[in-house]
């Protein structure tokens, strides 16, 4: 059998315009008329060449850092966006998922709102209407059918959302990262859901960063990098092999000089793998005058702001410097941090409320691994940042 | 199971892909739905407005130029005023609307795949609801004027002039939504342009009586003018002068042709650029 979809040496290339705006005013385009040269612009490559077949029934994941080109590639097969070059063969009904609650309006009650955005995802009207009970029910949302989505929770909203999406029955599906909201009960329905339908044969194309989800529904993996096709194969020796490609290092340093004591350079870098995964930060303090016994904070948020600790190293020592500047290195134990993008901020001062200097925000880094071996359930972030290590002694 | 076979290209075959445009026919009902229902949600009255808007128009324009035109048309003056705004309100709301909608909806075109042509083309329908729910009023108004209603003419020059009406709408709002898709001026030069076409469009006096030839010229080219005239006709029995309707009418084609054209050859870019 022909497989469902073949992916042909397909490119994705956009110009960057280095000092315009994204979409042109009138005045550019007929200025260019009269003056022939695109000096500022560069042509970027989000996808180069690449080519992959998948069978009907097979689902697969597709990993790879930030701008990767994992979801330029889905939106590619969503036909949202042309290739610039290369060929795609569809055999088969492709609904996509780059989102959920596409085209939800807030002043339209629920009731209207999955129609609505039913009709969008590719359904037809009597289609939503003969799975609606059922949408419904798995949303939870009963009643408040008929209120206004804007008075819904966001957590009701995405539920009625995802409810919409779960009664699809295209013959390929394409998820992009849906299921990072959500809580973690819903989120637990919503994996439960999507193995339902890769069970019944159907093809499911998946992005996420979640690893956990990719292992637990995909049968392969496809490992982008850069815009091409880094490795692909079985799932578990290509996450493996992710893994291993990780290094995350960082560096920030200060913009200006002041005259309190402040930090001039800061890098991080992760060490070692989980369980006993640890944060090095190195950082260089200058002191232009006097400095009272100083001591540093860290601060570690997750990608999306919320707090998770602060770390603060052994107070004694203090730091004094006059008229200086100093290298210091310090490491943080990560016990227990589960696998998602993390942000450090930087503290130095003399007393818990005088503050020398503080930077936020400095650097990120991104973990990929569970801290727990073997886990296969994910990491939902309404369970927290942190799995503390646990077992079952009697 | 039920085979369909495609690719994806970089370049799309020109095609009107009107096929899929009715593939897709419940999504441009919803889309419509959707306009019509945001637009009067949280106003006190409603779809009254759709009423209110050219009748309060039509006691301006009496009001200003009343006793001007006194005389010189053959219909009531408010009524040959009214009859005129119905379907200009339609064409200056549905291009306003469909020049912007690209932009309102940018976040659905950046997640989700269907004709792009449906979201002008809903705007539209969204107008000529409007439209619908202003006829009992010109219904009211005819019966208070002893119904001056001439049913051969009426009988081709209603539906002429409602299907004139949603062409050059239509392919005005369409060229219009490609332009500012890529070009942000065109936000600016909509108002603009709609208010400008108003006065070349006869509304507030009919064609008959403009003897200035270059404004006559600028009259005919108009795409609405047929229409309104058409319209006109239904009800005062005088036929349009045929000169005019062509050109009017041809231009209406010309722009429809034009619109298809350039939104069928930009619409595959409008994700990157929303």
């Amino acid at each position: 059998m022909k497989p469902i979809l073949e992916i042909q040496n397909v490119s994705k290339s956009f110009r960057i315009l280095h000092d315009n705006q994204p979409y042109l005013s009138l005045r550019d385009s007929i200025a260019s008329i009269f003056r022939r040269s695109a000096s500022s612009s560069e042509i970027f490559w989000a996808l180069k060449e690449i080519s992959f077949q998948v069978k009907q029934g097979e689902s697969i994941g597709i990993i790879g850092k930030n701008g990767a080109g994992k979801s330029t590639l889905l939106k590619i097969l969503s036909k949202i966006t042309p290739p610039t070059s290369g060929k795609i063969v569809v055999r088969g009904r492709i609904a996509s998922l780059l989102e959920v609650g596409t085209g939800f309006h807030p002043e339209l009650s629920g009731r209207e709102n999955v129609f609505l955005n039913g009709s969008i995802l590719g359904m037809k009207r009597a289609e939503i209407s003969k799975k609606f009970d059922e949408i419904i029910d798995f949303s939870g949302t009963e009643k408040f059918l008929d209120t206004p989505l804007k008075h819904y929770s966001s957590g009701m909203q995405l539920r009625l959302a995802f409810a919409v999406a779960a009664f699809l029955e295209p013959e390929i599906m394409i998820i992009d990262e849906v299921l990072a909201v959500g809580d973690a009960e819903f989120q637990r329905k919503c994996i439960g859901k999507m193995e339902d339908v890769s069970r019944s044969g159907r093809t499911i194309l998946f992005v996420s960063h979640d690893l956990n989800a990719v292992q637990t529904l995909c049968s392969s993996v496809i490992h982008l990098e850069h815009g091409q096709i880094k490795a692909s194969g079985e799932t578990a020796s290509i996450i493996s092999g992710y893994l291993n490609s990780q290094s995350i290092s960082a560096e920030w340093s200060a913009s200006r000089k002041k005259e309190q004591p402040y930090f001039e350079k800061i890098s991080i870098a992760l060490k070692g793998e989980q369980p006993s995964l640890k944060l090095e930060i190195k950082f260089r303090i200058c002191s232009p005058g006097t400095m009272r016994n100083s001591f540093v904070a860290f601060n570690i948020a997750t990608g999306s702001g919320a707090m998770v600790g602060q770390a603060i190293p052994e107070l004694d020592p203090f730091i004094s410097i006059e008229n200086a500047e100093a290298e210091f290195v310090s490491e943080i134990d990560l016990n227990g941090f589960v696998p998602g993008d993390y942000m450090i901020s930087a503290w130095v001062g003399p007393h818990f409320n005088e503050t020398y200097d503080w930077q936020k925000g400095i650097a990120g880094f991104t973990i990929v691994d569970s801290p727990q071996k073997k886990r296969t359930f994910p990491h939902p972030p309404a369970h927290g940042a942190i799995v503390p290590s646990s077992r079952i002694i009697s | 199971m039920n085979r369909t076979e495609y690719e994806i290209l970089p370049e799309k075959k020109f095609s009107l892909g009107l096929d899929e445009l009715s593939h897709f026919r419940e999504l441009i009902f919803f889309f419509t739905w959707r306009d019509i229902k945001i637009r009067y949600k949280q106003t006190v009255i409603g779809f009254a407005w759709a009423i209110l808007q050219p009748l309060l128009m039509m006691f301006v324009i009496t009001f200003t130029f009343g006793k001007m035109m006194e005389g010189k048309t053959h219909l009531p003056y408010p009524l040959s005023i009214f009859i005129g705004l119905l379907l200009w309100n339609v064409f200056s709301s549905g291009v306003t609307n469909a020049g912007n909608s690209m932009l309102t909806n940018a976040h659905i075109i950046r997640k989700i795949y269907f004709p792009r042509l449906i979201i002008p083309l809903s705007s539209v329908f969204g107008s000529l609801f409007d439209f619908l729910v202003g006829l009992p009023l010109l219904i009211v108004m005819l019966a208070w004027y002893h119904f001056p209603f001439h049913p051969m003419n009426a009988l081709i020059g209603i539906p002429s002039a409602i299907l004139l009406t949603f062409l050059s709408t239509f392919a005005m709002g369409t060229l219009l939504a490609a332009l500012t898709v890529k070009y942000r001026d065109f936000r600016y030069i909509i108002p603009f342009l709609v208010q400008i076409l108003f006065f070349i469009t006869p509304v507030i006096m009919p064609t008959r009586i403009v003897e200035n030839n270059a404004l006559r010229f600028l009259l005919s080219c108009n795409p609405m003018t047929s229409a309104i005239e058409l319209f006109r006709c239904s009800f005062n029995g005088i036929w349009p002068d045929p000169q005019l309707l062509f050109a009017s009418i041809s231009s209406s084609l010309i722009l429809l042709v034009l619109a298809f054209y350039y939104f069928r050859k930009t619409e595959t870019y409008f994700a990157d650029l929303a």
